[in-house]
C-alpha cells in the first residue's frame, strides 16, 4: 500500500490490518503522554481545497500523535487563490519534501491525479462526489467496536447518495468486509450507475429499517445541488428523515451513524441525534485512531 | 527440525529456568512487592504470564502481568517493510512507582529493550525497571544487560536462536540452529530472535539483513525480538 485513494483498492486483509492497527492505537488516546515517536522527522501536508473542520483537524491530530511535522495548506489565503494549478502546488510541496499529502478537493479524481505527480504517499480525504476512504474505514471501525463484527452485518445508507463520497467508499469497503449494504434514497438522489454498485437499492426507508443492524444517515448536500431534487425539505424529512418513532422500529441493538455535519430536523431528529444509540461523537474519536493507523501503515517502513 | 539444529533447552527445562527466575525476582524485590511483569510480544507475553503464576505459587502473592508492544518505538522502522502492531496491555493500577520487570525470550543486540525503555517512559514512571530473559545469546550493541537470565548461551553471530513455547507453538524448546547458507547475509546485522508465528515451527530464525525481514503484510507478523 503506498497511497490510500479508494476503499475499492483495499483487500479484505489490508482493510482488516488497518482496523486492527487502529484498535491498538486507540489506547494512545487514554495515556498520559498521547504521543508516539514513530513518524519523527516525517512531514505530512494537509492540502485542503474545500472547507473541512472535522477531517482536517483529525488528520492533523493523528499525524501529530505520531510525531510527524504537519503543514496545513488551505486554498484560501494561498497561491491557489492567485491562480496556481493543482499540479504546480503539488510540485511545490514535493520540492519541500513532503512524505505524505492529505488532499481534499472538490473535483472527483483529484487525489488520483496528485498520486502521479508526487513521490510521497497520497491520502484521499475526500475528492468531489467520488470517495472518502478514511471516513468509510472509521465507520467500519465504529461498527466493529460497537457490534463486534462486520461479517453479515446489514447496513442501510440513507439520504443524498448522489452527492456523497462517503456512501461510495462505504459500499465498497463494507462489501469487501462481508457486510450487506442497502442504499435508501429518493430516485433523484441516486447516481445513474448505482445498479453497478455491489449493494441493494430501495426507495422505502420504513421497509428497510426493521431489518438493519446499522443505519447511516447522510446530509443533503445543498451546496452541491444546482437544481431541485425533491419538492420540499419538509417532504424529504418526512420520507427519509430518522426520528424517534422510526428508530423504535429498528432491532434493539441497532446503531445510528452519521458522518457529520448533521442537520437536525432534516435527515435526523434531535431526539435521535442525542440518543445513546447514535455514534456520531464516537465516530469522531475513532477517526483520530483510524487516521493514525493509516498514516503509520503508509509512511513508516521502507 | 532442520539439519544441524539442536535443542538447548527442552520441555520442562524451560519451566525449571523460569521457576529459578521467579525465586530470584522475589529475592531481589523483597518478596515481590510492587512488582509488575510486562512481556514483550510475541513470546515475552506468555513467559511473563508463566512467571506471574510461578511467583504466585511460591509466595502466594498475585503479581500483575501485562504486555508491552514496542513496534512504534523501534529504531529500524524505516529500513523494513511496515510491521503490524502487537498488543499493549498495562495492568490496572498503571506503572507509576511499580518495579517493572520486562520479560522477553531472547536478549541479543539489546535494541528491543532500548525501545521498551522508551515506551515505558511514555506510559508512566516506574520506581525501577528490571529485565528478565529466557536466553541471553550475547552480541550486545547497546549498554544493556539482563537482571535475570534463564540460560546464558554463547553463540556465533551466524547461528540462530529460536524459542518455542507451548502457548504459541504447541511445545517448549530453545533451539540453536546452524549458520545460514550465505555468510554475506549475516554480516549485515539485523537482530531478530523470533519469526512470525505463521511460519512452520521447524524453520529457525536467523540474524538477517533488514531487506530479508518477513513480509509484514500479514497481521500476525509482529517483528523480531532481540
Amino acid at each position: 500500500m503506498r497511497h490510500l485513494l479508494s476503499t475499492g483498492d483495499l483487500s479484505h486483509d489490508e482493510a482488516t490490518l488497518i482496523l486492527d492497527t487502529a484498535a491498538e492505537l486507540a489506547q494512545v488516546g487514554d495515556r498520559s503522554v498521547k504521543k508516539l515517536p514513530t513518524l519523527r522527522g516525517r512531514t505530512v501536508v494537509n492540502l485542503f481545497y474545500e472547507d473541512s473542520t472535522r477531517t482536517r483537524t483529525s488528520f492533523e491530530l493523528a499525524a501529530k500523535r505520531l510525531s510527524a511535522d504537519v503543514v496545513n495548506f488551505s486554498a484560501k489565503g494561498s497561491s491557489v487563490s492567485k491562480g496556481e494549478s493543482l499540479k504546480d502546488t503539488a510540485l511545490t510541496l514535493q520540492a519541500m519534501g513532503a512524505d505524505g499529502v492529505v488532499i481534499r478537493h472538490s473535483a472527483s479524481g483529484a487525489a488520483h491525479r496528485l498520486a502521479n505527480w508526487v513521490d510521497g504517499s497520497v491520502l484521499n480525504a475526500g475528492d468531489g462526489t467520488h470517495e472518502h476512504p478514511t471516513q468509510a474505514l472509521l465507520d467500519a471501525f465504529t461498527m466493529r467496536s460497537r457490534l463486534g463484527r462486520l461479517e453479515g452485518l446489514r447496513v442501510a445508507v440513507v439520504g443524498d447518495i448522489l452527492h456523497s463520497r462517503v456512501a461510495r467508499s462505504n459500499v465498497l469497503l463494507l462489501t469487501t468486509l462481508g457486510a450487506h449494504v442497502t442504499l435508501v434514497a429518493p430516485p433523484t438522489l441516486l447516481p445513474v450507475s448505482v445498479h453497478t454498485w455491489p449493494c441493494e437499492v430501495s426507495y422505502d426507508l420504513d421497509a428497510v429499517l426493521p431489518k438493519s443492524d446499522v443505519v447511516m444517515m447522510l446530509r443533503v448536500q445543498a451546496e452541491r445541488m444546482h437544481e431541485s431534487f425533491f419538492p420540499s425539505t419538509r417532504e424529504y424529512s418526512r420520507n427519509y428523515g430518522l426520528d424517534g418513532e422510526r428508530l423504535s422500529r429498528m432491532p434493539e441493538d441497532a446503531i445510528v451513524m452519521h458522518p457529520g455535519p448533521m442537520v437536525r430536523g432534516m435527515e435526523i431528529s434531535a431526539e435521535v441525534a442525542d440518543s445513546p444509540r447514535c455514534t456520531v461523537t464516537e465516530q469522531v474519536a475513532n477517526g483520530v485512531s483510524l487516521r493514525m493507523a493509516v498514516l503509520y501503515l503508509l509512511l513508516s517502513g521502507s | 527440525m532442520p539439519e544441524g539444529t539442536r535443542a538447548v533447552l527442552e520441555g520442562n527445562e524451560i519451566n525449571r529456568a523460569l521457576t529459578r527466575i521467579a525465586h530470584e525476582v522475589l529475592e531481589r524485590t523483597k518478596g515481590g512487592q510492587d512488582v509488575t511483569l510486562l512481556g514483550i510480544p510475541s513470546r515475552g507475553v506468555p513467559l511473563a504470564r508463566r512467571l506471574a503464576r510461578l511467583i504466585e505459587r511460591v509466595e502466594d502473592r498475585t503479581v500483575p502481568a501485562g504486555s508491552l508492544d514496542i513496534t512504534m518505538y523501534r529504531d529500524d522502522l524505516r529500513s523494513a517493510p511496515v510491521r503490524a502492531l502487537g498488543r499493549t496491555e498495562i495492568p490496572v493500577g498503571g506503572l507509576d512507582d511499580r518495579v517493572v520487570v520486562l520479560v522477553d525470550d531472547v536478549l541479543f543486540s539489546g535494541r528491543t529493550v532500548r525501545a521498551a525503555l522508551d515506551a515505558l517512559g511514555d506510559l508512566g514512571r516506574p520506581r525501577a525497571v528490571q529485565l528478565a530473559v529466557l536466553v541471553d545469546r550475547g552480541h550486545r550493541e547497546l549498554p544493556i544487560r539482563a537482571d535475570y537470565v534463564g540460560k546464558n548461551l554463547p553463540t556465533s553471530l551466524r547461528e540462530s536462536v529460536t524459542v518455542r513455547l507451548d502457548e504459541t507453538d504447541g511445545y517448549d524448546a530453545v533451539l540453536l540452529g546452524p549458520a545460514r547458507p550465505s555468510p554475506s547475509t549475516t554480516l549485515n546485522r539485523r537482530p531478530a530472535a523470533e519469526e512470525p508465528p505463521s511460519s512452520s515451527p521447524s524453520t529457525t530464525l536467523n540474524r538477517r539483513p533488514a531487506a530479508e525481514e518477513p513480509p509484514s503484510s500479514s497481521p500476525s507478523t509482529t517483528g523480531g525480538n532481540d
